[in-house]
C-alpha cells in the first residue's frame, strides 16, 4: 500500500506546512485526507467540511495551488506524483490551519447589494416571471451560486486589489439586476461600479475556470460592465 | 502570484498588459525620435541610419508583433465586454495571436 | 474618486480603444508598406510633409493613444505597484500630458514643411 506525502498548513499567516504520510485508498478524495489526518494522526488539525457530498461548498481549501472543494476532488487527479499540498482558501485571513475568515468575502457580497430588495407585499399578486425571457434566463445562469468562495480565492484581481468586491458578490448582484421583482437597482448599479467593482475585472476567467458549480462570473461581470452606463452617463451615478 | 495559470484567456491577460506597457515605454522614444525631424530631415536620417543594425531591427519587430498583439487583445476585450456572451472565447483568443503573428510575419517579409 | 468617475475613465478607455483600433490598422499597413526596401527620414516626410489629411490622423491618434496609456497605467499603478490615490492620479495626469506634448511635437516636426 503506497503512502501519499502531504503537506498540509499549519498554524495562521505566519504558519507553516507540516509533512504527514497518509496511506493511499481507492477513490479517495482530498477531504477523505485531511480527514484521515485529523482522526488518525494529529487531532488538532483545524478544516472545514459538512455535506461531504458538493453541495454545500464548505470544504473549499487550496489543493496544489488551486482553490477546490476537497469532496469533490479526487487524490489520483491531482497528486500525480504522489504528493500533495493543501492550504487555506488564499485572498481570505487564515484562522488556523485550513480554516479561512470568510467575514470579507460576505462583507462585499453586501457591499455589492447582493440582497433583493422587494417591491410587493403579501396583499399583492404574485410576480409574473416568464422564465424564458431574456433577463430570466441571465439570472438563472448565475443563481445557483452557493457561496464557497472559491472563485473569489481564484481571482488575481482580489489578490492585487483589497477593495474589489470579487466575482461572487458582483454575480449575484448581476441576478437581482435581472430581477423583475427587485427595485433596488439605482443603488446597486452604484455600489458594483468604479475600482471597487465590475471595471476592475480583467476577464482573466480564473472564476469561470474553477467555478465547482460551472457558473461564470466573468460573464456576469460583463454585464454588469453593460448595465452600469447609466452610473458613468445616466441618472445612477448619483 | 498564485500557480493555478494555465487557462488562455489568462495568458491572453498578461500578453496584453504587458505589451501595453512596454508600448506605453516606446511610446516617448519614439515621439523624441520622430521629434527630430523638426531641424530638418538630416538627424533622423542619421538616427535612422543607427537602426539599421540586428539588434534594434529585431526589437523593432518584437514591437510591431506586441503592437499587433495588444490590438488583437484588445478587440477580443471590446468583443467580450460590448456583445452578447459566447462561450467560445477560447477561439477569440487563439485568433488574437493568430492575428499578431500574421502581422509580425508581414513586418519581418517586407523588409 | 467617485465611482461614477472611475466608471468614466473606463468608458474613456475602451472608446479610446476604439478610434486606436482603426488608427493602429493604418498605422501597421503603413509600417509594413514603408519599410520595404529599407526606411529613410526622406521617404517618410515625403508623405507626412505638407500633409493635412496625415497631420490630422497622427494628431487625433496621439491624443487617443495618450489617453489611452495613461488611464491603463493608472490601473497597472494600482494593481502592481499599490499606488493609488492623489498622487497616483496625478502621475498618471502628467504622463497624459507629456505623452499627447510630445506627440503633438512629432506630428508637427513630421508634417510641417
Amino acid at each position: 500500500m503506497t503512502n501519499l506525502r502531504v503537506r498540509a498548513w499549519r498554524g495562521g499567516a505566519d504558519g507553516r506546512f507540516q509533512e504527514f504520510d497518509v496511506p493511499r485508498r481507492e477513490s479517495q478524495t482530498v477531504l477523505d485526507v485531511v480527514t484521515h489526518i485529523q482522526r488518525h494522526i494529529d487531532p488538532s488539525l483545524a478544516y472545514r467540511f459538512a455535506c461531504r457530498v458538493g453541495m454545500c461548498g464548505s470544504c473549499a481549501m487550496t489543493v496544489n495551488g488551486k482553490p477546490r472543494w476537497t469532496c469533490r476532488t479526487h487524490v489520483d487527479k491531482v497528486a500525480k506524483d504522489g504528493k500533495l499540498e493543501v492550504a487555506p482558501l488564499a485572498n481570505l485571513p487564515v484562522i488556523r490551519d485550513l480554516v479561512a475568515d470568510m467575514r470579507e468575502f460576505f462583507d462585499k457580497w453586501a457591499r455589492a447589494r447582493g440582497q433583493f430588495t422587494p417591491t410587493s407585499t403579501r396583499t399583492d399578486e404574485f410576480a409574473r416571471v416568464e422564465p424564458s425571457s431574456p433577463a430570466r434566463r441571465e439570472a438563472d445562469a448565475g443563481i445557483e451560486c452557493i457561496g464557497c468562495a472559491v472563485c473569489y480565492a481564484a481571482c488575481d484581481v482580489v489578490s492585487w486589489n483589497p477593495e474589489y468586491l470579487g466575482p461572487a458578490a458582483l454575480n449575484r448582484a448581476w441576478t437581482l439586476v435581472n430581477d423583475a421583482r427587485d427595485g433596488g437597482n439605482a443603488q446597486r448599479l452604484l455600489a458594483v461600479a468604479g475600482d471597487a467593482g465590475c471595471h476592475s475585472c480583467h476577464t482573466m476567467m480564473s472564476c469561470t475556470e474553477l467555478c465547482p458549480k460551472q457558473l461564470s462570473p466573468a460573464r456576469s461581470i460583463a454585464g454588469l460592465k453593460r448595465a452600469t452606463r447609466s452610473v458613468a452617463f445616466g441618472a445612477d451615478g448619483e | 502570484m498564485k500557480r493555478a495559470r494555465s487557462h488562455p484567456a489568462w495568458w491572453a491577460f498578461i500578453v496584453h498588459r504587458v505589451s501595453g506597457i512596454a508600448l506605453a515605454l516606446f511610446l516617448p522614444a519614439h515621439f523624441l525620435a520622430l521629434g527630430t525631424a523638426l531641424t530638418g530631415g538630416a538627424r533622423l536620417d542619421e538616427f535612422l541610419r543607427w537602426t539599421d543594425r540586428p539588434l534594434v531591427k529585431a526589437a523593432e519587430w518584437i514591437l510591431v508583433m506586441l503592437l499587433a498583439a495588444h490590438l488583437a487583445g484588445g478587440l477580443r476585450l471590446l468583443a467580450l465586454e460590448f456583445l452578447p456572451w459566447r462561450d467560445w472565447q477560447k477561439s477569440l483568443a487563439a485568433a488574437a495571436a493568430g492575428f499578431a503573428i500574421a502581422a509580425g510575419l508581414m513586418f519581418a517579409l517586407a523588409r | 474618486m467617485s465611482a461614477r468617475l472611475e466608471a468614466r475613465l473606463w468608458w474613456a478607455q475602451r472608446a479610446t480603444a476604439v478610434f486606436l483600433a482603426f488608427f493602429v490598422a493604418v498605422h501597421l499597413a503603413t509600417i509594413v508598406y514603408a519599410v520595404r526596401g529599407g526606411l529613410s527620414a526622406a521617404q517618410v516626410l515625403a508623405r507626412t510633409q505638407g500633409s493635412v489629411a496625415w497631420g490630422l490622423f497622427y494628431a487625433v491618434f496621439v491624443l487617443a493613444a495618450s489617453l489611452h496609456a495613461a488611464i491603463g497605467l493608472r490601473t497597472i499603478a494600482g494593481e502592481w505597484l499599490s499606488w493609488r490615490g492623489a498622487s497616483a492620479n496625478a502621475a498618471v495626469g502628467f504622463v497624459a500630458l507629456a505623452l499627447a506634448a510630445l506627440g503633438l511635437r512629432a506630428v508637427a516636426a513630421v508634417v510641417l514643411a
